[in-house]
């Protein structure tokens, strides 16, 4: 363990008020929600921070309510919860299967959905989803609370709209209509507890043999999880008898901008990521 | 220059205890170290070979990402309450099928097929295989670790 | 049929009680008072010169204790095979991960933190980081010529031969670094005086680190003693590694005046510094006769050995001898060479030698067939040895082991002739996962390879106690593998007692006798062997007393020690008579005996993602008598595993000579769901000179895996994959085009 606890302390709010105000007076204060992901460089020595906000408790940043037009997540929604929900195996398929194969079952009862979204690594499993769903995200703040399209909220490697005071307290993902396509298809070294190479998730709604809907989105081939607007913009109102793939795949690589790593290379990622947009299309053009 | 520390009350297999921890010491070195559980391992310190994992208020969870702080208040079960008088039927399976050899992922092993057999969340192979990817063993090519866990759902030996 | 009352069952793990509830101490385990912890400052450049090493001002180092080269009280080596590796860099680097000084603290972090404070100035010189570097001897940095060891076995006439082949072949493969991942990473308690030195620990080879600590304190032996305590996993890692470990320990401690020191490494240490498996390129080059009939293989054979020679010359042994697998071939060259470079040296790993020359042949054989137009089974089937055959050094072979029937045992239980036939078919879809099926045929040397057990002279014992019990004593660690279990049914088998009456005494050179390393899977076929003996020994002594005669061991025991106060069998090695080797030819008798094998997989290929998954794994092997049958197929499927790993996903990756991926996120071993339910079967053949008839198998399940693996993905995509781990980033390169 090469971290050094004697020299951290933790601020530790017993509700949300409390952490949005030791959250505007202590900036520099870490917000920590399971700790899957800032526990590692911690213990290895390599995290500079020294304060920690502790979120872990607060129970207003939990529970999951289900309108009918939308389903709102508290930040704290652990993957274990997404997994299990019945309703969420049936609407938003995509998202149950990247919260499952987020880590293994010991970091899905710790790792929470807001937390992997501020943690901002663009290789996170569950941000590829939340975006061809459409989600939106409450950052909230002494000032008051604004609700932003997850789209827009990164804005570089490990950069976010997120304001020094502020928390995302809650997602919101829009119902998708019933009838919808929905992909994702996550691509590791191993195929369980890895982290991504490439990911790809889509969703999509066609009517009359055309595409009428469709969001495509990707994981670790950008500094952040991206939308991949010129591929979809190539396909969409295209009739599913007559794909336009190679117009599609070119886009798709002017969208990404992947690297070369410890994981993969660059080359690796942009042959794979065209792979499974042919393979998401070709389902597309079965449904 | 030294943080302080704060008091700690968890119930440790069953007993109360209380501890001065930093807030950010790992559990898994608070289980190990302050209250001398050695059962429980480290293999890696990064979440990946689960050779720490621990039941957390009913949870799997790997105590090397756990901060001491978000312990407070909880009931923890590490490997050492798996066993009364007589070993646990998944231990005795574990004897019987081969299941450990060097032992050292064995503890954190036991405590996530305890919790999957708790859970009912096995059932059948393919599912014991997802509910122990976090576990890592090197020496058994999991065959001998999933057949003792599929034998003590069965209540077969 | 079953004779035996122990051997042949499968009686449960003697210590696995202990390590189901948690309280089986390792060595992290171990509360100590006064303990310090030790930490490393290492060189992080791969080649270079010390001109200066600074302290961070202001920081409290009159807390810690610092031990450099100068602390060293004897000879600074860690002592293997030659005496070439440094205990603590002395002005020189051959390595990134070279340790260059020690520290000490009572507390953990301290004492991490302090490491980071410690700046070594390097003169940086240029290093050797590829085995083509080193060939070309730019810079030279070992050495006149960066070999640390050549070896040459010929046989017949290779150039004639090849001269007259229908089919010439000429084609390069390519093995990686593997990293062990024993879940227990290395650690060592020492506690080392003038008075004596003591040092416990997770480790392989007690007399090995023995031999370290006395030659680098160059204390008299009696005053060095090593014990090993529970040990989570070793594969090879632990065997010479802990040498060093210890002497580092031991340095500490002796710098601080005896107190203890444990240094326990974290992963991410134990990745970077610790050895690997050797990264290899064999080049054959082979002629064939148009039915197949094979008649000359010529293999260039080359490893890299890293900065330093540990083991790599007995590690080149064994890959030169396997080289031409378990074909009778009647020509024959290999040229293997050991090779410098400024990495980490390389070293034992499961196999040793052995899977990267099975490797090459095996994948050459399969790409032979297919230039032939046969089947690979076809092809094996026409050249597979028989008994009586002549085998690579001249040694004649003896097993009376039926290849063909062994390989068609494991091809019938993968349903080979249908996947074959019926695959291509399947694969003509437009679907993106392609199915192949696929084999490789090997064998292993059991022991030590050629004189080395006659050198090394083993002996183990056994003691009978006052209450009537039976002590094991022998150096052989229990690492997982099962040691301890098989002593026990081996003793027992030869006392006709009862497995509770014996005690495996955990190894400790002040009370086990030299029965050599826990290696070359030696330990139930050499090692286990003496202890039947030792057991056989003792009970002709109980009866020639007169007692046991109502067959009540544990109370002649009791009644024998009462009468002559102690009681205590010996058995030292003798090699099998037959066996004759000649270490500077390179002819004779390679090894005792061999055990055998034939691994068939069917794998799935999936060109959207290029991710190979083993769907069924077949293990049949011959391996004399599985004295216990749960461990021995514990043992297949765990090797059968690291096998897989080696062969499609653990790569190092190589930056400036270090390990970059040195965390288990980075470097992947298989996972529950990345591995099928393997499937295992034993063929007996009791061997004449192992206890109850058994051959070694600890390695034997690790040779074959990678190229039947990659035999099935020829049969799926018809390409010729040469390189492991075939990643899906290097199986992209081979069907897209690089």
């Amino acid at each position: 363990m090469r971290g050094q606890p004697s020299l951290c302390d933790v601020l530790a709010p017993l509700n949300l008020d409390e952490a949005l105000a030791l959250r505007a007076a202590h900036p520099e204060a870490r917000p920590l929600a399971g700790g899957t992901d800032l526990m590692v460089p911690f213990a290895a020595g390599r995290l500079p921070d020294r304060l920690f906000l502790n979120l872990w408790g607060l129970e207003e940043l939990r529970g999951i309510t289900v309108s009918d037009g939308e389903v709102t997540f508290g930040a704290l929604t652990l993957f274990r919860e997404i997994a299990a929900h019945p309703l969420f195996q049936r609407e938003f398929p995509n998202l149950v299967r990247s919260a499952k194969a987020t880590g293994a079952l010991a970091i899905q009862s710790r790792g929470s959905l807001g937390g992997n979204i501020a943690n901002g690594s663009p290789a996170a499993d569950t941000p590829p989803s939340l975006l061809v769903y459409g989600a939106e995200l409450e950052l909230t703040s002494l000032r008051g609370s604004r609700w932003v399209p997850y789209a827009d909220f990164h804005t570089g490697y490990k950069r976010s709209l997120l304001a020094p005071d502020e928390l995302i307290t809650r997602i919101r993902v829009p119902r998708p209509r019933a009838g919808g396509f929905h992909y994702f298809r996550k691509v590791g070294t191993r195929q369980a507890q890895a982290i991504s190479k490439v990911s790809l998730a889509a969703w999509a709604r066609t009517g009359n043999g055309h595409i009428q809907e469709l969001r495509i989105a990707l994981g670790s081939v950008a500094p952040m999880p991206i939308r991949a607007r010129g591929a979809e913009k190539a396909l969409l109102g295209r009739s599913g008898a007559s794909l336009p793939l190679d117009a599609a795949l070119e886009a798709l690589q002017a969208d990404i901008s992947p690297i070369d790593d410890l994981r993969s290379s660059a080359r690796f990622r942009r042959k794979v990521a065209g792979n499974l947009l042919a393979d998401m299309l070709r389902g597309l053009a079965l449904v | 220059m030294s943080i302080s520390k704060i008091l700690l009350k968890l119930t440790v297999n069953g007993i109360a205890r209380q501890i001065y921890v930093h807030p950010m010491a790992r559990l898994l070195d608070v289980i190990r170290e302050d209250f001398g559980l050695t059962g429980t391992k480290e293999g890696c310190g990064e979440g990946e070979c689960g050779a720490c994992s621990v039941i957390l208020d009913g949870m799997l969870v790997n105590a090397c990402l756990v901060p001491a702080v978000q312990a407070q208040g909880s009931t923890l079960r590490t490997v050492e309450s798996l066993a009364g008088v007589d070993l646990s039927p998944l231990q005795e399976a574990f004897l019987h099928h081969g299941g450990a050899q060097c032992g050292f992922c064995t503890p954190g092993m036991l405590v996530a097929g305890t919790h999957l057999l708790e859970t009912n969340a096995v059932q059948d192979e393919a599912g014991a295989r997802e509910g122990l990817a976090g576990n890592l063993c090197r020496c058994t090519g999991y065959v001998k670790i999933v057949d003792a866990l599929l034998a003590t759902r069965e209540g077969r030996p | 049929m079953n004779d035996y009352a122990h051997i042949g069952r499968s009686v449960q793990r003697r210590e696995g009680r202990a390590k189901l509830t948690g309280a089986a101490l390792f060595t992290d385990d171990f509360k100590i008072e006064g303990l310090l912890h030790g930490a490393t400052v290492r060189s992080r450049v791969p080649r270079g010169r010390i001109t200066g090493i600074h302290f961070e001002e202001g920081f409290p180092w009159d807390e810690f204790v610092i031990v450099t080269a100068r602390d060293i009280p004897g000879k600074n080596v860690v002592a293997h095979l030659i005496q070439d590796q440094p205990c603590l860099a002395d002005g020189v680097i051959n390595h990134p991960e070279e340790a260059i000084m020690l520290l000490a603290h009572p507390d953990p972090q301290r004492v991490q933190d302090a490491r980071e404070r410690v700046r070594v100035d390097v003169e940086p010189l240029p290093p050797v980081l590829s085995i083509d570097e080193s060939l070309r001897c730019d810079p030279v940095i070992w050495g006149e010529d960066n070999i640390f060891k050549t070896i040459h076995i010929t046989k017949g006439d290779p150039d004639g031969a090849e001269a007259q082949g229908h089919l010439r072949m000429d084609a390069t493969y390519l093995t990686g670094a593997q990293e062990h991942v024993y879940i227990e990473p290395n650690a060592i308690i020492a506690e080392a005086t003038a008075e004596g030195v003591l040092v416990r620990g997770s480790m392989q080879c007690p007399y090995y680190v023995h031999h370290a600590l006395h030659e680098m304190f160059q204390l008299p032996l009696e005053k060095v003693r090593v014990a090993q305590v529970e040990t989570g996993g070793g594969f090879g890692g632990k065997e010479d590694f802990p040498s060093m470990l210890a002497c580092h320990a031991a340095l500490l401690s002796w710098k601080a005046g005896g107190r203890p020191v444990k240094i326990a490494y974290d992963r991410e240490e134990d990745m970077a510094c610790t050895t690997k498996r050797h990264p290899s390129r064999t080049r054959i080059r082979s002629a064939f006769a148009t039915d197949g009939t094979l008649l000359a293989l010529d293999v260039e054979l080359l490893l890299d050995g890293g900065a330093y020679t540990t083991l790599s010359p007995v590690v080149l042994s064994r890959a030169a001898i396997h080289a031409s697998g378990p074909y009778r071939c009647p020509n024959l060259r290999v040229q293997a060479r050991a090779l410098a470079t400024n990495t980490p040296p390389h070293g034992a790993f499961r196999g040793f030698g052995a899977p990267q020359s099975l490797f090459a042949i095996e994948r050459h054989m399969d790409e032979a067939a297919r230039r032939l137009g046969l089947d690979p089974a076809e092809l094996r089937r026409k050249n597979l040895l028989r008994t009586g055959d002549v085998m690579a050094t001249g040694q004649i072979m003896r097993d009376e082991v039926d290849l063909i029937a062994l390989m068609d045992r494991a091809l019938t239980e993968i349903r080979y002739a249908e996947k074959r036939d019926s695959y291509p078919t399947l694969n003509a879809s437009d679907d993106p996962v392609k199915r192949g099926v696929g084999f490789s045929v090997f064998m292993h040397g059991g022991g030590f390879t050629g004189s080395a057990e006659t050198m090394l002279n083993s002996v183990a014992a056994l003691e009978g106690t006052e209450d009537g019990r039976v002590r094991v004593l022998a150096a052989s660690t229990e690492m997982g593998q099962g040691a301890n279990t098989v002593f026990t049914q081996v003793a027992a088998e030869a006392l006709q007692a009862p497995v509770d009456l014996i005690m495996v005494v955990p190894p400790d050179t002040s009370l086990v006798p030299n029965s050599g390393p826990t290696v070359a899977s030696r330990t139930t076929q050499v090692v286990g062997k003496l202890v039947l003996d030792a057991g056989l020994a003792m009970r002709k002594t109980l009866l020639d007393a007169g007692l046991l005669l109502d067959g009540d061991v544990a109370g002649a025991i009791r009644t024998y020690v009462a009468r002559h106060g102690a009681l205590r069998t010996e058995s030292r090695y003798q090699k099998p008579d037959f066996m004759e080797w000649d270490d500077t030819t390179y002819r004779g008798d390679a090894y005792a005996t061999y055990s055998w094998a034939c691994y068939a997989v069917d794998l799935r290929v999936d060109l959207v993602t290029y991710e190979t998954q083993v769907a069924d794994f077949v293990a049949v092997q011959e391996v004399g008598r599985a004295l216990n049958p749960t461990l021995a197929a514990g043992q297949i499927e765990g090797g059968v595993a690291q096998g897989i790993g080696w062969g499609l996903n653990e790569e190092v990756i190589w930056r400036g000579g270090s390990m970059a991926n040195h965390q288990m996120s980075n470097y992947l071993i298989a996972t529950a769901v990345d591995l099928p339910r393997i499937r295992v079967f034993f063929e007996e053949r009791p061997f004449a000179y192992g206890p109850g008839g058994a051959k070694g198998l600890g390695e034997l399940p690790m040779d074959g895996p990678a190229p039947a693996i990659l035999n099935a993905v020829q049969h799926a995509l018809q390409i010729a994959p040469r390189q492991v781990p075939m990643t899906p980033e290097v199986l992209m390169d081979l069907v897209e085009g690089a």
